[in-house]
């Protein structure tokens, strides 16, 4: 029924509904007032009569009045919650009613509803796609980042580290091998969230960023574009060459800043044994050919002096030239591998170049390469190019004149050099027509090139010849290459690829933070960055001797946990443990035996936890034993310190047990490893992140928020 | 009279041949084969000029020149250094401490002499 026919439908029932009052009521009165006849009705018959007639019609009236009202009044008001729910809450609808306008006026509703939940749905799938597009290209950078064969270090402009590659924290890290000790100073010095001055000397990136930032006039372009330079000494004694260039946010203000570092102590060390090298030959020789001039001079110009003079002038020329040849020959043998010319060559290992010769010859020419003996030890400096070529060259040569199809490839060790031979059977050529296929530009396989076979091995700091060896009926080019030590840390680099740790080594996020820091207190809880520690100890009385035994703690920046970064260490307490407490964690002495003493882990520790809120579970316990050994050592914690005992009080206070097993599983955080001090670190860590969006729930932001909250709880007053 | 000479040089093989010059050019020639033989020396004899070598055992020319130069006794005396160090900065250094001339290693023993004796005035 639409709604003007409804609006005449009630209007005339509306009329016919009083026309039926108003005829009832002159029916009676007309029956009253008729014929006079008493026996029909009296008044006040007739009055009550039309009284009840009026109090019926009032009655209909009120109860269609009160259907009307619920239908459509009451309806719409429930209709209003309704959609003010649906508002709130996604995925809710409003229900059906009975007046068909509000039924429409629901299905529209619904439908604005449906539209927006769609509407909703796919900013989420957007959101999460872009997300997932940023996260792949993040986890692109650092796949390439972990590949890079330098190390790069991105920070703030406060010096805070965004992002570092394995590489970097490799170079960085303090002196390598020098005895036990020195590894439990495993916190590395590189860590995100962490101040690059540790690594670093602060006025020297000072100093590099202002030529950065303020370079002046035109100048700036070409310093922004190429950066600035500067070498440095880490602690490890490493020489480092630095490369600085800018991170630029919107506006081109300098945001922050790359470091992309390359170890130079080897070509330093080798330039240095040049220098002295030519400082030998100058200098050295100078004194030597003075004294043989000066003599020689006197010689020929006094042709007068006496026998014994002349016998002992000729001495002097004699001993000198001696010394001087000796000078040159010590000098020449000393430096002989830093005498070359420099052409970038590669290291390799001798096998693998063979086997990549092999490959290459099949490729190139109807010719079977294979390799005969190869002394696995050897690494060569060459240049893996050029000398495939002139393999392949060499073999395409034999093929095409000679029609050899098989050859042979070995690689064996004369001293300090390596001999490369490419050998063949049968028919064999002249030493003449030898010679002219090294002095040939190589062109195999439709590429050209100027260069010789000759040029290659000269430029390997090499030599080539031929010879046939009569007995076996074999031929054979053998090429004479240096040989170089084994690269040092490939047997690291190599351990580290295969564990395939590509681990979170950046965090963007820090460029966020401004360079003006506000104080810690009034940090957002979000935004700190946290070391969460436990200890293992000897006993519960930190005042009656019980010592410490193990540190175990990890970092969070950003509210993310740095798996990676953490402190693991034993500690020789130097004395007794008891049996209660092995019975806990399990650390019998003679683990302990050799580890290093609180005197030197305290300090790494101190270090690793520097500038960083401290978080423990109990942390009154911890610090306990920390605080009593300050001033022996000479290093203050002081640091704030979070408890998340404490926190677990403020938000469950009516929650019976704050042990760690306890939150973590009201929590939903899973404990592995506990009661090793870093597997406890862990979870409290865990517990910790958790902790903080309920804590936000309850107003609390700030570190000094949950510091008072903490110190408002009962268990705030249990003193150790 | 003759003019003294002394040459400071630890080397008896370059010793041999300056002596025998400058004998011949008629000097009195006296030898010291440490700086600090030259220094007692000089300040004995009070030669006319000293032939410094730069290397030396106990005290090196450079110091052994400075030493002489403070001593205002000394002051007639000329200094010439000699030496295997042949760079800029090393001959600005002689010159600087108050040498009068300085040659480098190998010389010509005929511009040596020369050099003596304009530097003798004969």
């Amino acid at each position: 029924m639409n709604f003007p026919r409804k609006l005449v439908f009630v209007g005339v029932a509306a009329c016919l509904f009083l026309l039926a009052q108003v005829v009832a009521v002159v029916a009676l009165m007309q029956v009253g007032s008729g014929d006079g006849g008493a026996a029909t009705m009296s008044f006040g018959d007739r009055v009550a009569a039309i009284l009840m007639i009026l109090l019926l019609a009032c009655v209909v009236a009120v109860v269609v009045l009160h259907k009307l009202y619920s239908r459509y009044v009451r309806a719409s008001s429930r209709l209003a919650e309704e959609t003010c729910a649906l508002v709130a809450h996604g995925g809710v609808r409003v229900s059906d009613y009975l007046a068909p306008e509000l039924q429409a006026l629901g299905q529209a509703v619904n439908q604005l509803a449906s539209v927006r939940d769609r509407l909703d749905s796919d900013v989420v799938a957007r959101v999460r796609e872009a997300r997932a597009s940023l996260e792949e290209e993040r986890s692109r950078l650092a796949a390439l980042m972990s590949d890079l064969n330098q190390s790069v270090v991105v920070c703030n402009l406060d010096g805070r580290v965004l992002l570092y590659n394995q590489r970097a924290n490799e170079e960085l890290s303090g002196p390598e091998g020098t005895a036990g000790t020195s590894e439990f100073i495993g916190s590395q010095p590189l860590g995100l969230g962490r101040s690059i001055y540790t690594v670093f000397d602060r006025s020297l990136i000072a100093h590099a960023l202002e030529r950065l930032q303020h370079a002046p006039g035109e100048a700036s372009a070409s310093v922004a574009a190429s950066g600035a330079h500067f070498v440095t000494a880490t602690r490890g004694g490493k020489l480092l060459r630095a490369h600085m260039s800018p991170v630029l946010a919107a506006g081109d203000a300098l945001s922050g800043f790359v470091l992309i570092l390359d170890d130079i102590t080897a070509d330093h060390e080798r330039d240095a044994r040049r220098d002295a090298l030519i400082q030998s030959l100058t200098e050295g020789g100078r004194g030597p050919l003075g004294n043989i001039r000066a003599a020689a001079e006197t010689l020929s110009d006094f042709a007068d002096m006496t026998p014994e003079q002349r016998v002992r002038f000729l001495g002097v020329i004699r001993d000198e030239a001696r010394a001087l040849s000796q000078h040159l020959e010590n000098a020449a043998t000393a430096f002989s591998n830093d005498l070359r010319v420099r052409w970038p060559l590669e290291d390799m290992l001798g096998a693998e170049l063979l086997a990549a010769a092999v490959g290459r010859i099949g490729e190139r020419c109807p010719v079977l390469g294979r390799v005969e003996s190869v002394d696995e030890s050897i690494w060569l400096r060459v240049d893996s190019y050029g000398l495939l070529q002139a393999l392949s060259f060499l073999a395409a040569r034999l093929h095409d004149e000679y029609e050899i199809r098989d050859v042979l490839l070995a690689l064996s060790r004369d001293g300090r050099l390596a001999q490369l031979d490419l050998m063949w059977a049968g028919t064999s050529m002249s030493n003449e027509a030898a010679m002219s296929w090294e002095m040939d530009s190589m062109n195999t396989g439709g590429e050209a090139t100027p260069l010789s076979v000759r040029d290659v091995v000269d430029r390997c700091h090499g030599e080539i010849w031929f010879q046939r060896q009569r007995v076996s009926h074999r031929s054979y080019f053998r090429i004479l290459l240096p040989i170089v030590e084994a690269p040092r840390d490939s047997a690291r680099s190599k351990e580290l690829a295969r564990r395939g740790s590509r681990p979170e080594f950046y965090d963007f996020d820090l460029f966020a933070r401004s360079a003006a820091s506000p104080q810690l207190d009034d940090c957002p809880l979000a935004e700190l960055t946290y070391t969460v520690f436990d200890t293992e100890t000897t006993g519960l009385d930190p005042s009656g001797g019980d010592e410490i035994i193990q540190i175990g703690a990890t970092r969070i920046v950003n509210r993310r946990l740095l798996g990676q970064e953490c402190f693991d260490q034993l500690v020789d307490p130097q004395r007794a443990l008891s049996e209660e407490s092995i019975r806990i964690h399990g650390i019998t002495p003679n683990l302990l035996v050799g580890q290093a003493t609180i005197v030197a882990v305290l300090p790494a520790f101190r270090a690793f936890c520097a500038d960083t809120v401290l978080v423990a579970h109990n942390a009154a316990f911890d610090m306990r034993f920390l605080q009593l050994k300050e001033e022996r050592l000479g290093l203050r914690f002081d640091q704030p310190v979070l408890d998340t005992l404490l926190l677990s009080a403020v938000l469950h206070p009516s929650q019976e047990s704050h042990r760690l097993e306890a939150i973590a599983e009201r929590l939903g955080v899973s404990v592995v490893g506990r009661h090793t001090a870093l597997g406890d670190a862990m979870v409290t860590a865990e517990v910790f992140l958790k902790m903080l969006p309920l804590l936000a729930a309850m107003g609390i932001h700030t570190l000094s928020q949950a510091r008072a909250a903490s110190e408002k709880t009962f268990h705030a007053r249990i003193k150790y | 009279m003759n003019k003294k000479v002394l040459i400071a040089d630890d080397e008896p093989n370059i010793v041999i041949s300056l002596e025998f010059l400058l004998r011949r050019e008629g000097f009195d020639v006296l030898v010291a084969v440490d700086g600090e033989e030259a220094l007692v020396k000089a300040r004995e004899e009070k030669p006319d000029l000293i032939l410094l070598d730069v290397m030396m055992p106990k005290m090196n020319g450079f110091d052994l020149c400075q030493a002489l130069r403070a001593d205002h006794d000394l002051d007639d005396m000329r200094i010439l250094m000699l030496s295997a160090k042949g760079r800029e900065t090393e001959v600005s250094k002689g010159l600087g401490l108050g040498a009068d001339a300085y040659v480098t290693k190998p010389f010509s023993t005929k511009e040596l002499v020369l050099q003596v004796r304009s530097l003798l005035g004969v």
